[in-house]
């Protein structure tokens, strides 16, 4: 018995190891494969990522939960201590929005009346679901959010993702209970903007900096450093107008926006679904492919 | 019977430690913390995992275990799927091959091949990203991250060491 069962050991160890190189080796053409078939947008792949999001958005958004209590508390003693300074700067504030509600309503009063005279047709409702992020680490090369609202409540892939400041990004992945949102600040991030001053339309692309580049504006054209960059609309899945940022510097490098969103503390994000259930009249400014193309997404 | 069912249940629950705590490890990762910036430079818990199991019991997180903790990291931190599962899988199969001269060592020893692993896994991780963007990708985030990786490598070993007395001492 002894013999026999050493020869089996001596062939059993070498042919081990062999089916573990193998199998190692199978993991890594696996991998490689997964990075190829990932970078040529399979939907297979996007469907896995979705899964396994959705699946674990439970767990994360119950460890998220006692991070954010903590988080409140400490605010809670912060505000606390700048309650005089914080009174004084809102009191401010206050009166200086007074002077801007004011004009606000001379405007609306006089855009309805042209509107009225031009019989405007005006775009679709536009609603916002808001969703609570999840997980906030893109590790080093990649700049996303992960938020707590899925297809379930109406989001949909390309919405405009917006904080209270302004505009963070758009949906790239969504799944039922969960989505990703991609940051402008991301390397594929590419959103067409417009200078809120003088109408150059432009696009404004992430590069993992915390500083956005503009792309594609006209040559020669100098802004002011705190000129205001807004949505163009162009494409159809923003709204035109939602605020960004302002241009931060003008160097060789091109221009750079310093967007209005404060990116260290993001806890809510608000997803604007424009559009999905507009009207498609005459006079409907939007590309048909792509509207086709969202209408058609149950 | 039930006594040998339970012994086996056990035992399955304490072989599985390793990536049980390894995948807990990934998840908490990305919790997003209530500090500026870091989401940008956690520390990348899956790389000290994957050293110190590779060195210490390669046999309870084999490769293919490995590339599912890649994959739940590429998925959930949003990177594109497979990078960070490469580059796992590459650190553990250098480290499996080499783990001989780290066996029995003090701590120190170890430690320092960190030195050595973690930098080449940053380089190999920005280098895959830049081949995937077309371009070099800024790289700052990546040295942070590694630096925070390679100072919180001894807290990581304390823990892994502690898991692996209490629940693998017997195997």
């Amino acid at each position: 018995m002894k013999p026999r069962g050493g020869s089996i050991m001596r062939y059993a160890a070498p042919l081990k190891a062999a089916a573990q190189r193998f199998a190692f080796l199978m993991l890594i053409a696996g991998a490689v494969g997964l990075i190829i078939l990932g970078k040529a947008d399979a939907v297979l792949i996007e469907r896995l990522r979705v899964a396994v999001t959705d699946a674990f958005a439970p767990i994360l958004a119950g460890l998220a939960r006692p991070m954010a209590t903590v988080e409140h508390a400490i605010d809670e003693v912060r505000a606390l201590v700048h309650l005089r300074s914080e009174n004084e700067r809102l009191q401010q504030d206050n009166a200086e929005l007074k002077r801007w509600e004011q004009l606000a309503r001379e405007l609306a009063a006089q855009n309805q009346a042209l509107r009225e005279t031009l019989n405007f047709v005006p775009h679709g409702e536009e609603r916002s679901i808001t969703g609570r992020v999840i997980a906030d680490s893109g590790g080093a090369f990649v700049r996303s959010l992960l938020v707590d609202a899925g297809t379930r409540d109406g989001v949909a892939k390309g919405q405009a993702v917006v904080v209270g400041q302004g505009l963070i990004g758009r949906i790239a992945e969504v799944g039922d209970i969960s989505s990703r949102a991609l940051l402008i600040t991301d390397l594929n991030s590419r959103i067409p903007v417009v200078v809120e001053t003088t109408r150059d339309h432009a696009i404004l692309a992430g590069d993992n900096t915390d500083l956005p580049r503009l792309l594609y504006l006209p040559p020669n054209l100098s802004l002011a450093p705190g000129t205001r960059i807004v949505t163009s609309g162009d494409g159809g899945a923003f709204p035109p107008g939602l605020p960004i940022g302002t241009i931060a510097s003008v160097g060789d490098g091109g221009m750079r926006v310093q967007p209005f969103a404060n990116w260290s503390r993001i806890e809510y994000v608000r997803i604007i679904d424009y559009g999905l259930k507009g009207i498609l009249g005459p006079l409907d400014p939007l590309p048909a492919p792509v509207r086709g193309k969202r209408a058609a997404r149950p | 019977m039930i006594a040998g069912l339970a012994l086996q249940l056990d035992r399955a629950a304490r072989r599985l430690f390793p990536f049980a705590l390894s995948a807990l490890l990934v998840v908490l990762s990305v919790v997003p913390l209530p500090v500026p910036g870091y989401g940008l430079v956690v520390p990348s818990f899956a790389l000290m995992a994957v050293y110190y199991w590779a060195i210490h019991r390669p046999d309870l997180l084999p490769a293919a275990a490995v590339f599912v903790l890649g994959l739940l990291e590429d998925i959930l931190t949003g990177s594109p799927t497979g990078l960070n599962t490469l580059v796992l899988l590459l650190v553990y199969g250098v480290m499996r091959n080499q783990r001989r001269p780290f066996l029995g060592k003090p701590f120190a020893v170890m430690w320092f091949g960190f030195f050595v692993v973690a930098p080449a896994a940053s380089f190999g991780h920005w280098l895959f990203a830049s081949a995937l963007a077309g371009r070099l990708v800024p790289a700052h985030t990546a040295f942070i991250q590694c630096l925070l990786t390679l100072a919180l490598y001894p807290w990581m070993t304390w823990l892994f060491a502690a898991g692996q007395r209490a629940f693998l001492r017997r195997n």
